[in-house]
């Protein structure tokens, strides 16, 4: 029996050791926010944040999360105000909206790591994300406010 | 209007309308609508309006009726129904809140529900081809305006005043003269037995008083719940006793299975399943391709199981597709005489006498759509009912193909539209939908059929391969007295009817025979081409590589003559004019040419504003260029500067780019910022990465490692955007689409400034670091 703890809540897992926890959150937990994009971790829609790293979900197994603390976009924040949600709503940033979830995770994980991140660092840091729709400039500009203080 | 307690009941409201016989039968007349059962359509008169559009002719055309759209409850909370799918481009929001402006509702007290697939009730549902605005803007106006004009009717009766002396302002009825005032839930239950007012002797909104529609000032709905992860896509879908499906497809299109081995499959935990599924010869339109199902507890399992199959398959008449030699063949056919699909002079002659011919042969590989949501669906089939949950762009022909897919009758059927992780127009086709149908009707419970990256890539409807190959005639001065465009492609026409090797009308219509270039001689011809995959609409279709060419051309012939690339375009563009169409019916996105004609005063605009915008001449520094390109799509006039930086090893960046836009009347200014910032990005990923390439008849690409897009440290670091104010009377046009031909060329004229080189062929890959 495998036991990890999601947004605080202990859930167990007695089957695959090795199913990735994308799939355990998904279609096992019922925490649909953090989504499926290409399985290689290559497009960064499945980001979640473990002991405060940003992480791609899909590559990584239930079995290598055993005792660890797990983040979702559902736990980001209680009531989703966390500065890095209300920044993306400030400016407006998603289109389609699929990757933002992955994007948020990814930037809270920045932000953690560097408050103040500079406009190459977040270039660079949320270059694992892919957005099909082209929100970069929002996002950038978001990623900037919620570290200026929304 | 309903007014109801629960406007979640308002799915099953049909059976309270009751339709006017009469003026039923003498609509429908007037629109040319053959069937459906439309139960009230514009009639939008000259005297109202100063243009027409083609959304009466779409398949089930328009339904204008409060009663079908808008729900008001005892609270006062107004539920108005989008019965477009969204995938980005805000459509879920901009519709609703057209029929909330006209309607004086207050927008914090709206509600919006997303209507299932149904277009007898709610007319053409495709959410495709940037139509939603420009087919629906008076349409929702309308809807609006007879809703509000019921409420005043209720409340004037409730006063015993003239109707004409109250009016409906933000949520609530006034009667000024008394100072009395009702809300909008207050008169919810009297305004349900008012008649619902004629369209023609509706009083619109004068536009100096709206207080949404122009603004930007609305956030999408979604908004909240996509930066929480409560938005719902179709992956998002979960009922109770739901089996999780992936399926191994045949990897050639119109290959078949041979044989399969489901022992190892059967090995892992979690699978429970494996079975075959039923596959269509190719070309069927969106019927699925066929192959072997692995149903498991989740989709992790199931993709696992898929792994672990042993697959024999038959490839097949398309077993030898190789995308290599398919480019020769494409090249050689550019060369020599083909279809003419316009003449205007003497091509031939003038190119003869002509005091130099610049020639551009021009490349373009098959584009993969890659929205971040895979394919996927839910269904639920029951006996002879369905219930289907998806990311669908077209929910009313989803509905038709799942019913006949099934052989079970279409109001059996049920299309549930979730959010699309984006579309791009890959959601128009179906497959993934009818995939899960036919599952779940084996398997007798709900089933989910998620596509992987790996499958999207391998089964797309793919963006056509083309060659266009451009001869421009000059006489002694550098103008322009000769052209022929060669167009060779497959052709979309190809995935529905078996051996279609000629452009599509509609095809020929995106950037060839609407050429606006005022040349006196002019042949469009369009050589044969087979098609050996599925060809599809992406995103702005035949516009991408017919821009390409055109624009790249121009900034060729400036070259040419040594003149200023934008000074070479308005030359070319000549006089501001309406365009007299060059052949009979020519395909103008289904608008009628009199509302929409090709002006090129607009077109003529927008390159003089992103000129002026973009400080089109200004100084770059050493490895930077400038590139202009212009181009009318979905009857949206849209120009493109492009600024590149290319360092001495081949690297290109993007500093800045600049986009002016004409849409004619807008809604929403924020949305169509955001959808020309997402073109300028998609226009990149095609230009520097875009391929799919083929050998052996199967897709070489598998993921975003080998089929890349753009990411944020390669972005434009700015995107600028222009629109363009309309005119009082202009009608509204396309923006989901229009912003990506541009982009590419605009680049390639760039990259040209500010190397010398001159890229022909896409992608851009390594040829700059030669």
């Amino acid at each position: 029996m495998i036991k990890v703890k999601i947004n605080g809540q202990e859930q167990s897992w007695d089957g695959d050791p090795d199913l990735p926890l994308l799939w355990f959150l998904r279609d096992e937990a019922g925490l649909t926010g953090t989504k499926f994009g290409c399985g290689q971790a290559l497009c960064g829609a499945c980001t979640v944040i473990i002991d405060k790293e940003a992480v791609r979900s899909c590559i990584t197994s239930i079995n290598d999360v055993a005792g660890r603390e797990v983040t979702t976009i559902e736990g980001l924040h209680p009531d989703g105000d966390h500065p890095v949600q209300k920044a993306w709503r400030e400016v407006n940033v998603p289109q389609c909206g699929f990757c933002q979830a992955g994007q948020i995770m990814q930037a809270a994980a920045l932000l953690m790591e560097n408050p103040k991140p500079s406009h190459d660092q977040i270039r660079e840091a949320m270059s694992g994300n892919i957005c099909r729709c082209g929100c970069y400039q929002r996002i950038e500009n978001a990623v900037h406010l919620a570290s200026t203080g929304v | 209007m309903n007014f109801i307690d629960n406007p979640r009941k308002l799915r099953g409201f049909e059976k309270n309308l009751k339709v006017e016989k009469i003026s039923r039968r003498s609509i429908l007349k007037g629109l040319g609508v053959t069937g459906g059962f439309v139960l009230a359509a514009p009639v939008m008169t000259r005297r109202a309006f100063a243009y027409e559009t083609g959304a009466g002719k779409m398949p089930h055309g328009v339904v204008v009726d409060p009663r079908v759209f808008v729900a008001v409850a005892p609270d006062g909370t107004v539920t108005i129904l989008a019965h477009r799918a969204e995938m980005g481009t805000g459509v879920r929001t901009s519709l609703p809140l057209i029929v909330a402006e006209e309607m004086e509702a207050d927008w914090s007290k709206v509600k919006v529900q997303q209507a299932h697939g149904d277009e007898g009730k709610f007319g053409n549902q495709d959410t495709d081809g940037s139509r939603s605005t420009r087919h629906y803007l008076i349409p929702m106006r309308q809807i609006g305006a007879s809703a509000r004009t019921m409420l005043e009717q209720a409340a004037a009766k409730r006063w015993g005043v003239p109707a004409t002396e109250v009016k409906a302002v933000n949520h609530e009825v006034v009667h000024s003269a008394s100072g009395r005032k009702l809300g909008f839930g207050e008169l919810a239950a009297d305004a349900a037995k008012e008649s619902v007012p004629s369209i023609e002797g509706l009083k619109l909104k004068d536009p100096k008083d709206f207080r949404y529609l122009g603004k930007g000032q609305v956030s999408i709905v979604d908004l909240h719940d996509i930066t929480t992860g409560k938005a719902g896509y179709g992956a998002d879908v979960r009922l109770p006793g739901m089996k999780y499906a992936v399926i191994a497809r045949p990897p050639v299109t119109g290959g078949k299975l041979v044989s399969f081995d489901p022992a190892e499959a059967m090995k892992i935990s979690g699978v429970e399943k494996v079975m075959q599924v039923r596959g269509w010869p190719w070309p069927s339109k969106f019927q699925p391709l066929g192959g072997v199902a692995v149903i498991a507890r989740n989709t992790g399992a199931a993709i696992k199981g898929r792994d672990a199959l042993k697959l024999v398959w038959d490839d097949g008449a398309n077993g030898k597709y190789d995308s290599v030699a398919y480019r020769k063949e494409l090249e050689e056919a550019s060369r020599k005489p083909g279809l003419v699909v316009r003449q205007e002079g003497d091509a031939d002659a003038a190119l003869k006498a002509a005091d130099k011919v610049v020639i551009g042969e021009y490349y373009l590989p098959h584009l993969a759509h890659v929205s971040m949501e895979p394919p996927v669906a839910v269904a639920d089939v029951k006996g002879d009912k369905a219930e289907i949950w998806a990311p669908v762009q077209s929910p009313g022909g989803t509905r038709e193909d799942v019913a006949k897919t099934l052989g079970i009758p279409e109001g059996n059927v049920t299309v549930n539209v979730t959010l699309l992780g984006g579309g791009f127009g890959r959601k128009s086709k179906c497959d993934f939908a009818l995939e899960a149908a036919l599952l779940s009707k084996e398997l007798g419970t709900p089933v989910k059929v998620q596509w992987t990256r790996e499958d999207d890539l391998h089964h797309d409807f793919l963006h056509t391969v083309s060659v266009e190959r451009i001869e421009a005639g000059l006489d002694k001065d550098g103008k322009v007295i000769a052209w022929r465009h060669r167009s060779v492609a497959p052709t979309i026409a190809s995935t529905f009817a078996a051996g279609a090797k000629h452009a599509a009308s509609f095809e020929l219509g995106m950037g060839l025979v609407d050429m606006p270039f005022e040349i006196a001689n002019i042949s469009c011809e369009n050589p044969e081409a087979a098609a050996f995959t599925r060809i599809g609409w992406f995103r702005s279709v035949s516009n991408i590589p017919r821009a390409f060419a055109v624009q790249s051309m121009v900034g060729e012939i400036a070259n040419a003559t040594g003149r200023d690339q934008k000074e070479t375009l308005l030359a070319l563009i000549g006089t501001p004019r309406i365009v007299k169409p060059a052949v009979k019916d020519m395909w103008n996105y289904g608008e009628p040419y009199d509302s929409y004609p090709i002006d090129t005063a607009r077109l003529r605009k927008v390159v003089e504003l992103v000129a002026e915008k973009g400080e089109w001449g200004r100084q770059v520094p050493k490895g930077h260029g400038l590139g202009i390109a212009v181009h009318r799509s979905f009857v949206s006039y849209i120009a493109t500067i492009v600024e590149v930086a290319v360092d001495d090893k081949g690297k290109l960046t993007v500093p800045r780019v600049d986009t002016a836009i004409d849409c004619g009347t807008y809604v929403n200014p924020e949305r169509i910022a955001s959808q020309i910032e997402g073109a300028a990005i998609m226009g990149l990923s095609l230009a520097k990465y875009g391929a799919v390439t083929f050998k052996d008849g199967k897709v070489e690409q598998k993921n975003f490692d080998d089929f890349q897009v753009i990411r944020m440290d390669e972005s434009p670091v700015v995107t600028n955007v222009y629109i363009v104010p309309p005119g009082p009377d202009t009608p509204p046009s396309g923006v989901g689409e229009p912003g990506v031909p541009p982009f590419a060329p605009a680049l390639m004229n760039a990259i040209f400034a500010a190397t010398g080189k001159r890229i022909r062929a896409l992608p851009i890959g390594k040829q700059l670091e030669a």
